[in-house]
């Protein structure tokens, strides 16, 4: 195995996993990942709205201003074009400030700061200046919330160069990609999928336990024969129960992890299509103009004679995120992957 | 911070910084670490200082804590027992079904409700200043402003219960829809005003036809966001007649208001050039005496205007907030001393302007109007599922035509099932 390879297959906790590997939440994993990296670097710096005392809304950052003070985990003033864009001017300044916006759908004030700075400097000082912030994003729906408060925006981010955006899906990959965020020297737009924010899977924290190389790639969660479905983020339990009931019925479904959206990591779902023949790829956000249709576009390209089904994709509808009673019938659901297998393997 | 800084007694000077002297706006040296000079302030202590001065700064108020009322020369307010009644009912109602609110998001009817207990004076008086004509631009906690727009509270159920993100018409209660998104609506708010001033609808002083003006809702975290500076930038560039009605109730979720603000809220007005008015927001008389003249400002051609409610949040942010984790019970008691219902009571009773028969009423009223708030809840059904794709544009779209027509065949092939598509698996 290469260390990239090691690195895929490092969330898969084996079944007799050593104690060491406790049940932890999403949530905690990401704090325990903050304060690891805070203790790591005195440079790393956490500010937002109500991150301090309150600890944020989701308590991500829980009791890490009461033990880091009030210098490194800043409460802002409510303005988001004014986090990032301080956050900028700190990076400038040598520190590795991660911001968090409070919800999806207010990070849009912050929108000129990451597009016109935060994912330009890097490129427009020909590498002398680095940007190294994260803004952390708590994205996805099936939360019962109102307006604003479920969206999906990657895609808006995966457009543009220079930011790199990643997705966690588990509390192991949330603890070791948060900390391999903070060390990256390029900007990462982090995000979290704030309704598994409360499930539990394993996690390792012991530092023998991180993973050699980069989490920011794609890994297969789940090897299968007959379909590829691919997703990141909150549809990952989906897809995972997808393989189960599929396997039930005698079909096996390979189950990747995207983790990395911008710049993808394609080599592993290019390979898997070639064993599969078929790549069902799931996102909630709306279809058009999505990362999907990048997935689909460019693994039509690089495995088109491997192909025995178009790739279909199970994803919002090209609406606005609905009213909350409805969402249960706009995110991708378990039959909604399973029928695109169906369809898959029908084609 | 305390509780009572300048709302203890009824002042008689209008704190207008329109008037102020030029030398008003005092820098601290924020972050310049020691002082230089021993014995010198420290940046820190000239931040506190100021801020101590800041909370000296006395609100226009026309009825005190304790029930007494004193006419304001500037803010001049024809008060009578229909009025005082009116006003008392109109927040006594409020509260009322505020409370079921909570209530129903406890009993797990709603998802979130947003409290706007103890914000009551400072709606409902901005709320009856507003004539037919104006139009109001809210955030998310104006339950009193959507009442006296005539909005019936059981329209406000549908966000927090998740079967609609808004299901008034703006236009026609001249009541913009709730807007989450903080500082959006203030901007949209200064535009509109703009059109009330291409449209001709300012000042033309024609009792046939009554000028028009605007007022936005926001929050003292929400004077944070570029969007409310620009809106003012915008205002003050167009003359628009708009009044910036800021609810400063001390919080934002668990930030105090001094992370936004060096200086108090209405002082910002001078530098956008327009007037700027602290009202103590638990007046109801004061609140509305002020905006009606903020109104009457724009509505002439003067605008625009900011004013700043004095208030508290006496309950958590919403419903999913922990305020115990963040202030002190201290502090909310304080407030409880400067609870805008009961000011008015006790100036209705001591005056003899209402006996216990108009306050059993009001109490009856405010009940059966919870009732009826909690059985339409109740009775509220979720939206079929093409709801999804219902008005995304003006006119229908092929794609989306065709994404709908799928996905509803899909969902037929459930039929014996209903419910299966609506769940989120896994
Ligand atoms: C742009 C944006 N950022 C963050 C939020 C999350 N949020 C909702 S309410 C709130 C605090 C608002 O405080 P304030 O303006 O004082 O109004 P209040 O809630 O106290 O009435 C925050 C941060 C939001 N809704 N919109
Ligand atoms: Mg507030």
């Amino acid at each position: 195995m290469t260390a990239l390879d090691d690195a895929r297959t490092a969330a898969v906790l084996p079944d007799d996993a050593p104690s060491q590997a406790r049940p932890t939440t999403l949530a905690k994993a990401l704090n325990m990942g903050l304060r690891a990296a805070m203790e790591a670097d005195p440079k790393v710096l956490l500010m937002g709205e109500d991150v301090g005392k309150l600890g944020g809304v989701f308590r991500i950052t829980d009791s890490l201003q009461k033990d880091f003070g009030e210098h490194r985990v800043i409460d802002t003033p409510l303005a988001e074009s004014g986090i990032v864009g301080t956050a900028v001017g700190l990076a400038l300044r040598g520190y590795r400030p991660v911001a968090e916006i409070q919800f999806d759908g207010f990070v849009f004030p912050a929108f000129d700061q990451i597009v016109s700075q935060v994912a330009k400097v890097t490129y427009r000082t020909q590498g002398r200046a680095r940007m190294p912030l994260v803004i952390r994003i708590p994205f996805g729906g099936g939360i019962g919330a109102v307006e604003h408060h479920a969206e999906s925006p990657e895609s808006l981010f995966c457009h543009v160069a220079g930011l790199r955006v990643v997705a966690c899906s588990s509390a192991a990959d949330a603890y070791w990609m948060i900390q391999e965020a903070i060390a990256c020297d390029d900007p990462v737009i982090f995000f979290e999928p704030k309704r598994r924010y409360w499930e539990k899977a394993p996690l390792d924290a012991r530092p023998a336990a991180r993973p050699a190389g980069s989490t920011f790639t794609s890994v297969v969660r789940r090897a299968g024969s007959d379909v590829t479905v691919a997703s990141y983020g909150p549809s990952l339990p989906v897809l995972e129960a997808a393989a189960d009931a599929a396997a039930a019925e005698g079909r096996s479904l390979e189950v990747i992890d995207l983790r990395a959206l911008s710049p993808l990591d394609l080599d592993p779902v290019v390979e898997s299509v070639r064993r599969t023949g078929r790549l069902v790829v799931v996102s909630e956000a709306p279809l058009e103009s999505s990362i999907t249709a990048d997935i689909a576009a460019r693994v039509t390209e690089e495995a088109f004679y491997s192909l025995s089904a178009p790739v279909l994709r199970v994803a919002g509808f090209d609406t606005p995120y609905p009213p909350s009673k409805v969402e249960g019938y706009y995110l991708p659901d378990l039959d909604r992957v399973l029928d695109a297998v169906d369809r898959a393997i029908n084609w | 911070m305390t509780a009572s800084g300048g709302d203890g007694a009824p002042h008689a000077t209008a704190t207008r910084t329109g008037d102020a002297p030029p030398d008003e706006h005092r820098r601290g040296a924020l972050g310049a670490g020691a002082s230089p000079v021993a014995g010198a302030p420290t940046p820190r202590q000239v931040v506190a200082g100021l801020k101590a001065t800041a909370s000296a700064e006395d609100p226009v108020q026309l009825l005190s804590p304790e029930g007494e009322f004193t006419p304001h020369p500037d803010y001049p307010l024809d008060v009578d027992a229909d009025l005082l009644r009116g006003l008392y009912r109109d927040m006594v109602l409020v509260r009322r079904f505020d409370r079921e609110g909570n209530a129903l998001q406890r009993q797990g009817q709603l998802s979130i409700w947003v409290p706007l207990l103890g914000q009551e004076g400072a709606q409902i008086g901005a709320g009856r200043a507003l004539a037919p004509q104006d139009m109001a631009f809210p955030s998310y906690r104006e339950h009193g402003i959507a009442w006296c727009r005539g909005i019936d509270p059981t329209e406000l159920l549908g966000i927090f219960r998740g079967t609609d993100h808004s299901s008034w018409d703006p236009a026609a209660t001249r009541f913009h829809s709730y807007t989450i998104v903080i500082g959006n609506q203030v901007l949209n708010a200064a535009g509109y005003a703009m059109g009330q001033v291409l449209d001709g609808v300012v000042g033309r002083h024609d009792p046939e036809r009554p000028d028009e003006a605007t007022i936005a809702f926001f929050g003292d975290g929400a004077t944070s966001e570029g969007d409310i500076h620009e809106a003012m930038v915008f205002a003050g560039s167009f003359d628009s007649p708009v009044v910036f009605y800021c609810q400063n109730n001390q919080w934002a979720i668990s930030e105090p208001v001094e992370v936004q603000s060096r200086v108090p809220l209405f002082h910002r007005a001078r530098g956008y050039g327009f007037p700027g008015i602290r009202v103590d927001g638990n007046d109801v008389l004061a609140c509305l005496a002020v905006t009606r003249w903020a109104l009457d400002e724009c509505r002439s051609g003067n605008g625009p205007v900011l004013v700043e409610a004095f208030t508290y949040r006496m309950d958590a942010h919403t419903t999913s907030d922990d305020p115990t984790r963040y202030r002190t019970a201290d502090e909310g008691q304080a407030w409880n001393l400067l609870d805008p219902i009961e000011r008015v009571r006790v100036h209705l009773v001591r005056t003899g302007q209402a006996d216990q028969a108009f306050f059993d009423g009001v109490a009856a009223e405010a009940d059966a109007l919870a009732a009826r708030f909690r059985e339409h809840c109740l009775a509220m059904t979720p939206p079929p599922p093409d709801r999804i794709f219902s008005h995304v544009y003006s006119e229908p779209h092929r794609q989306l035509d065709r994404q709908r027509a799928e996905y509803l065949q899909y969902l037929a092939g459930f039929a014996d099932t209903p419910d299966a598509g609506a769940q989120v698996h896994a």
